[in-house]
C-alpha cells in the first residue's frame, strides 16, 4: 500500500495544482491562470468532523477489550475515523460537483485524522455546502464545515504538535472512533486507559 | 434585503440607539428593522404593536417619506406570508395621511410593471395580491381592482400566446379571490360574475397534454393530482358557494375596522397587461401534489379537504415561508412551525406535505434537493416528539404507491430517504417493506429499497448495511465495492492479456515514462487483425441495425439523420484500435490505484496521455469505458467520479458515454439509478461547458463594443486611434474564434442529444414492436422505467432542450413514430405552449 501512496501521492498534489486552470481548454493566458487560481481558492472548504455517539463503536468491535496499540489500529482502520474519501464526496457531492477531496493526514503517521478538505467548481455549490451540509451527519458524526483560507502545501497535515488535529491534542473524554483518548490526556494517564477496559 | 441582519442587529438595545444618536443611516435601518419584524412573536399583541409602528412611522414621514416607500414595497414584494400584517399598516397610514396612500399605490404599481417586466411572474403574483388586499384595508376602492382583474381576464382573449402567458393572468385573479372575493362582490357582483364566467369559459377550453408529464404518480387514488388551476378553480367555486366565508387568513384590519372605514379610498391606474415578449419565460404549469387527507391525521384538528379554500391559504402560506427562508434552514424550520394559526390544524402534516411536494416538482424543485433534507432533519430536530412519526408515515405511504409514481421522483425519494436515515443511525421497520421480497425483482418496490440500501451504502460502509437489514434482505443488499481485477494472478495466466499485464504493472511502478510504456503497449497483439471476418460481422451486423431503424423511423437512407449518429464504425480505424492493449493498460493501471478515489484520479492524470493515445478513436473511448465498468462493476459511484474525471479531462466525449450507457453491454444495468445519474452529470458537463464559452463570446463583444464606443467619443487623437484599432483587431479575432468555438460546443451538444434520443427510439420501438407482435402487454416495469427516463431527459434539460425542438421534430419524434412514444414529445412542447 504505501509503495502505492508513493507512485501516485505526489503526482497528486502536482497535478491538481495544474488542473485548477479551466478543465476544456489550456489555451488561457497566464494572468487568467492566476485571476482563476486565487478565485478557486475560495472554494475550498475545511471540514472537521466532531465525536458524538462512542457507544456504536464499541458495540462493534468485540475486540477492544485488550487494548494494544496494534488492536486500536486495527480498531480505527474499520471506524471512520479514517472517513473514506468515498462518503466525503457522496455526501458533499449533494450540494454540487465536487471538484477535489484532500484527505487530512496525520503530520507524524501520514495516517487520517479527521478533517479534510472539500474542493467545487463553483462558490454556488460551495455555499449550498455550507448552508446544507454543515451540522448534519456522516456515519454518525456530526460534520462541520468552514470556509478555508487558501490551500497551502503543508495544510492537508493536522496542526496539533502530535500530528493529528488539534481538537485531539486536548480532548479529555475517551472517543475509540477518534483514537481514545486526546493526545494530552493519553501521555498523563496510560494506567487509566488500560484499566476502562 | 437582508432580514437577518436586522433582526440580528436589534436583539438588544434598540431603543437605546434611538435615543443616542440621530443620524438619518441608522434612523433608515430602524425603521426597516421595525417593519420587518412587526408581526413576529411578541409581548404585546399584534393590534397594539401595527398602532404603535403606524405612530412611529406617521411621525418619520415628513423626512423619511421615500425610504418608508422603498421599505414597503419591499416588504410586499419579499415577505407575503405576513401579507396582511403589511396591508393593515398601509391602511392605518392611509388613514392618517392620504397623499401618502396614493403615493404607496403609485408605487406599487410601478414595481409590479417592472417585476414583469424582469420575468419574476411569482414575485408579481404577491404585488397584485397585496394591492387587492388594500381593499379590504380601504385604501383601494373596490371597482378600480374589478377593473384591473377585467383586464387581466382579458389576456385570455389575446391570440397567438402562449398558453402559460393567460394562465398566468388568469392563476393571478383566483389566486387573490380568498383575499379579497368577498368584498368585490358585495360592492360588485354583476361584474364578477361576468369575470368568474369568462375564467370558466377559458379553463373549459385549455390544452392540458402536459399535466401526465407533470404528475408524481399516474394514478388518481386515493388522491387525484390536480392540474393547479383546475384545483384553484374548483377551491374558488367552493368558496363562493360558502359564500366568501373563510377562516384561515389572519386578518388584523378588522381590529381597526372604525378607524379604517373612515379612511378616503384610492382609485387604481387603469393598468394594462404587458404584451407578449417572445422571450418572456412564464411560470411552468405545475400539478398539486397531495398526499395526506383528513383520514390520516386522526389525533387533533381535522385537515382541511382538497377542495377548501383553507387548504389553498395554508399550502400557499408554507410555501412563502420556505421561498423567504430556505437559505437559512434553521430559521425556515422555526417559521414553519410557528406558523399562525397552527392550533386550528394538523400544522405537520401540512408541512411534510408542502416540502415532499416542492421535492416532487417536476421539471425540477424550486430549490436544490439536499435543502429539503436538512429541512426535514432540522424540523425533526424541533419536534422530536411528532414530527418524525408524520414523517415516517408519508413516507410509508410513498412507499406503498411506488407501483405508479414517476420515476424522477422515485430518484428524489431515493436521495432523500438514504440521506436521511444516515442522520439517524439507518434506523428503520425494515421488516414492514418484507413484501418487497415476495414480488419480481424489476418490480418498482424491491428496486426502491435496492437503491436506497445503495446509496445508504455510499454514506456509509458495507458491513454496516449488512448489520442494518434484517437477513432476509439479502438479495437486495448491493454488492461489496471492491475492485475486479482480470489478471489477479496465475490463475488468469491463461488470458492472452496476462503476461502484458504483469510487465505494465512493473513498468508503471518503476515509475516509466509514458513513452516507455506505450512503447511497452505496442507489443500487445491486436486480435481484431486476425479476425477480420469478426470485424466483418459487426459491421454488418451495424448495418442491418441501421436499416431497421430506418424501416421503423421510414427514412431514406439518404436522410441527414445519419449524419448526426456517431455509431462506432469499425473500418478504417482497425489499425489504431486495439481493445486488448486498453483492456490491459487501465484493468492494471486501475488495479494499481483502486486504492482511493484520489489514487484513481491521480492515476488518469499522470497517464492521460496514454489515455488519450488509447482511446483516440469512437471504438476505443467506447472500449475504455467498458473497461471501467468490468474493473469496478460492484462500485457505481466509483464508475460515476471516473467517467466524470474522463469527460472532463476529455479521454472521451460526452458523445461516447451516452453511447456507452445505452451499448448491448450495459443493457442489464438499464434500469439502475446510477446509469442515469451518469447521463445527466453528462448532460450538464455539456451545457455548462456551451454556456461557458457563450459567456466568454458575449463579454468579448461587450469589450469590443466599449472599446468602439470609447474610440467615437475620443475622436482626433491619431496615435490613441492607431493603438485603439489594434486592439480592435485583435478583439475581433478572438471574437470569431470564440464564435467557432462555441458553433463547434454546439453542434457537439446537438449531436449528444440526438444520439440519446435516438437511442431511446431504438431500445423502446424495439420493445413496442416486440410486444406487438408477441401480443404481449407493453407495459412491464423495463419499460415504465425507460419511457419515464426519456421524459426524465426532456423535463430536466427542457431550457437546452428547447433550442433544438426543430431538428428533433424534423428527424427523430416525426409523425411516423410510436404514438407512445411520440406522446412524451408532445407532453413536452405543451409545457411552454
Amino acid at each position: 500500500a504505501s509503495q502505492q501512496l508513493d507512485t501516485f501521492s505526489s503526482t497528486a498534489l502536482k497535478l491538481s495544482l495544474c488542473s485548477r486552470v479551466g478543465k476544456f481548454d489550456g489555451k488561457k493566458t497566464e494572468r487568467q491562470c492566476v485571476a482563476h487560481k486565487i478565485y478557486v481558492k475560495k472554494h475550498i472548504i475545511d471540514i472537521f468532523s466532531v465525536l458524538i455517539f462512542l457507544i456504536v463503536y464499541h458495540k462493534r468491535s468485540p475486540r477492544v477489550g485488550k487494548f494494544t496499540e496494534d488492536i486500536l489500529l486495527n480498531f480505527l482502520k474499520f471506524s471512520n475515523f479514517f472517513c473514506h474519501c468515498e462518503q466525503v464526496h457522496e455526501l458533499f457531492s449533494k450540494s454540487g460537483d465536487v471538484k477535489r477531496i484532500i484527505i487530512g493526514l496525520d503530520k507524524i503517521k501520514k495516517t487520517a485524522c479527521g478533517f479534510c478538505f472539500v474542493e467545487y467548481y463553483t462558490r454556488g455549490d460551495a455555499e449550498h455546502a455550507m448552508r446544507f451540509i454543515n451540522g448534519t451527519r456522516l456515519d454518525d458524526r456530526i460534520i462541520r464545515t468552514d470556509w478555508d483560507a487558501g490551500f497551502k502545501e503543508g495544510r492537508q497535515f493536522g496542526r496539533g504538535k502530535s500530528g493529528g488535529q488539534v481538537r485531539d491534542e486536548y480532548r479529555q473524554d475517551y472517543d475509540p472512533a477518534r483514537g481514545g483518548y486526546g493526545k494530552l490526556a493519553q501521555q498523563h494517564r496510560p494506567t487509566e486507559v488500560r484499566n476502562s477496559f | 434585503m437582508s432580514r437577518r441582519r436586522h433582526s440580528d442587529e436589534n436583539d438588544g438595545g434598540q431603543a437605546h440607539k434611538r435615543r443616542r444618536t440621530s443620524e438619518p443611516i441608522e434612523i433608515e435601518d430602524r425603521l426597516e428593522s421595525l417593519i420587518c419584524r412587526v408581526g413576529e412573536k411578541s409581548t404585546s399583541s399584534l393590534e397594539s404593536n401595527l398602532e404603535g409602528l403606524a405612530g412611529v412611522l406617521e411621525a418619520d414621514l415628513p423626512n423619511y417619506k421615500s425610504k418608508i416607500l422603498r421599505i414597503l414595497c419591499a416588504v410586499a414584494r419579499l415577505l407575503p406570508e405576513k401579507l396582511t400584517v403589511y396591508t393593515t399598516l398601509v391602511g392605518l397610514l392611509n388613514a392618517r395621511n392620504y397623499n401618502f396612500g396614493g403615493e404607496f399605490v403609485e408605487a406599487m404599481i410601478r414595481q409590479l410593471k417592472e417585476t414583469l417586466k424582469n420575468n419574476l411572474y411569482s414575485e408579481a403574483v404577491y404585488l397584485v395580491r397585496f394591492l387587492s388586499d388594500l381593499v379590504n384595508c380601504h385604501v383601494i376602492a373596490a371597482p378600480s381592482m374589478v377593473a384591473m382583474f377585467e383586464n387581466f381576464v382579458s389576456v385570455t382573449q389575446e391570440e397567438d400566446v402562449p398558453q402559460v402567458r393567460s394562465d398566468w393572468f388568469v392563476y393571478v385573479v383566483l389566486s387573490c379571490l380568498p383575499w379579497v372575493g368577498k368584498e368585490l362582490y358585495e360592492k360588485k357582483d354583476v361584474e364578477m360574475d361576468r369575470l368568474l364566467s369568462q375564467i370558466e369559459g377559458y379553463l373549459k377550453r385549455r390544452v392540458k397534454t402536459h399535466v401526465p408529464m407533470l404528475q408524481v404518480w399516474t394514478a388518481d387514488k386515493p388522491h387525484p393530482q390536480e392540474e393547479y388551476l383546475d384545483c384553484l378553480w374548483a377551491q374558488i367555486q367552493k368558496l363562493k358557494k360558502d359564500r366568501w366565508q373563510e377562516r384561515h387568513i389572519l386578518r388584523p384590519y378588522i381590529a381597526f375596522d372604525s378607524v379604517l372605514c373612515e379612511a378616503l379610498q384610492h382609485n387604481l391606474p387603469p393598468f394594462t397587461p404587458p404584451g407578449h415578449m417572445p422571450d418572456a419565460q412564464y411560470p411552468m404549469p405545475r400539478v398539486i401534489f397531495r398526499v395526506f387527507d383528513y383520514t390520516d391525521a386522526p389525533e387533533g384538528p381535522v385537515m382541511p379537504g382538497s377542495h377548501s379554500v383553507e387548504r389553498f391559504v395554508i399550502e400557499e402560506n408554507l410555501h412563502c415561508i420556505i421561498k423567504t427562508h430556505w437559505k437559512e434552514r434553521k430559521t425556515c424550520a422555526a417559521q414553519l412551525l410557528s406558523y399562525p394559526g397552527k392550533n386550528k390544524i394538523p400544522l405537520n402534516y401540512h408541512i411534510v406535505e408542502v416540502i415532499f411536494g416542492e421535492l416532487f416538482q417536476l421539471p425540477s424543485p424550486p430549490h436544490i434537493d439536499v435543502m429539503y433534507t436538512t429541512l426535514l432533519i432540522e424540523l425533526c430536530k424541533l419536534q422530536p416528539g411528532s414530527l418524525p412519526q408524520v414523517l415516517a408515515q408519508a413516507t410509508e405511504m410513498l412507499y406503498m404507491r411506488l407501483d405508479t409514481m414517476n420515476t424522477t421522483c422515485i430518484d428524489r425519494l431515493i436521495n432523500w430517504f438514504s440521506h436521511h436515515l444516515s442522520n439517524f443511525q439507518f434506523r428503520w421497520s425494515w421488516d414492514d417493506w418484507s413484501d418487497c421480497l415476495t414480488v419480481d425483482l424489476e418490480k418498482p418496490k424491491p428496486k426502491f429499497v435496492k437503491e436506497v440500501l445503495e446509496k445508504c451504502m455510499r454514506l456509509s460502509y458495507h458491513q454496516r448495511i449488512v448489520d442494518i437489514v434484517p437477513p432476509t434482505f439479502s438479495a437486495l443488499i448491493p454488492a461489496d465495492p471492491i475492485f475486479t481485477y482480470k489478471y489477479p494472478d496465475e490463475s488468469a495466466s491463461s488470458l492472452p492479456g496476462y503476461p502484458m499485464s504483469i510487465t505494465v504493472s512493473n513498468a508503471i511502478k518503476n515509475r516509466a515514462s509514458n513513452e516507455e510504456i506505450l512503447t511497452v503497449l505496442k507489443e500487445v497483439p491486436n486480435p481484431n487483425q486476425e479476425d477480420d471476418d469478426g470485424l466483418f460481422l459487426v459491421s454488418f451486423y451495424l448495418l442491418l441495425h441501421e436499416k431497421f431503424i430506418c424501416a421503423v423511423l421510414s427514412f431514406s437512407y439518404t436522410s441527414p439523420f445519419f449524419d448526426y449518429i456517431s455509431f462506432s464504425v469499425p473500418p478504417d480505424e482497425g489499425e489504431s484500435f486495439n481493445p486488448l492493449k486498453i483492456d490491459v493498460f487501465l484493468q492494471t493501471l486501475l488495479n494499481l490505484a483502486a486504492k482511493s478515489f484520489s489514487h484513481s484520479f491521480s492515476a488518469l492524470g499522470k497517464f492521460h496521455e496514454i489515455l488519450k493515445t488509447l482511446a483516440n478513436s469512437d471504438e476505443g473511448k467506447l472500449h475504455l469505458l467498458k473497461v471501467l465498468y468490468e474493473v469496478w462493476r460492484n462500485h457505481p459511484q466509483m464508475i460515476a467520479v471516473l467517467v466524470d474525471k474522463l469527460i472532463r479531462t476529455q479521454v472521451v466525449d460526452c458523445a461516447a458515454v451516452a453511447n456507452w450507457l445505452f451499448s448491448q453491454d450495459m443493457a442489464h444495468e438499464f434500469t439502475r439509478l446510477f446509469i442515469w445519474e451518469i447521463l445527466h452529470s453528462t448532460i450538464r458537463k455539456m451545457n455548462k461547458h456551451v454556456q461557458k464559452i457563450q459567456k466568454e463570446l458575449e463579454e468579448a463583444k461587450d469589450k469590443l463594443e466599449k472599446q468602439q464606443h470609447k474610440r467615437r467619443d475620443s475622436g482626433d487623437d491619431e496615435d490613441m486611434d492607431k493603438n485603439s484599432e489594434d486592439e480592435e483587431g485583435q478583439l475581433e479575432e478572438q471574437i470569431e474564434r470564440l464564435q467557432e468555438k462555441v458553433e463547434s460546443a454546439q453542434s457537439e451538444q446537438k449531436n449528444l442529444f440526438l444520439v440519446i434520443f435516438q437511442r431511446f427510439i431504438m431500445l423502446l420501438t424495439e420493445h413496442l414492436v416486440r410486444c406487438e407482435t408477441g401480443s404481449v402487454d407493453i407495459s412491464t416495469p423495463w419499460y415504465k422505467n425507460g419511457i419515464e427516463r426519456l421524459q426524465q431527459i426532456f423535463l430536466m434539460h427542457h431550457a437546452t432542450i428547447q433550442q433544438y425542438m426543430g431538428t428533433l421534430e424534423n428527424l427523430l419524434f416525426t409523425a411516423e413514430l410510436d404514438h407512445h412514444i411520440l406522446a412524451v414529445y408532445q407532453q413536452f412542447c405543451a409545457l411552454q405552449l
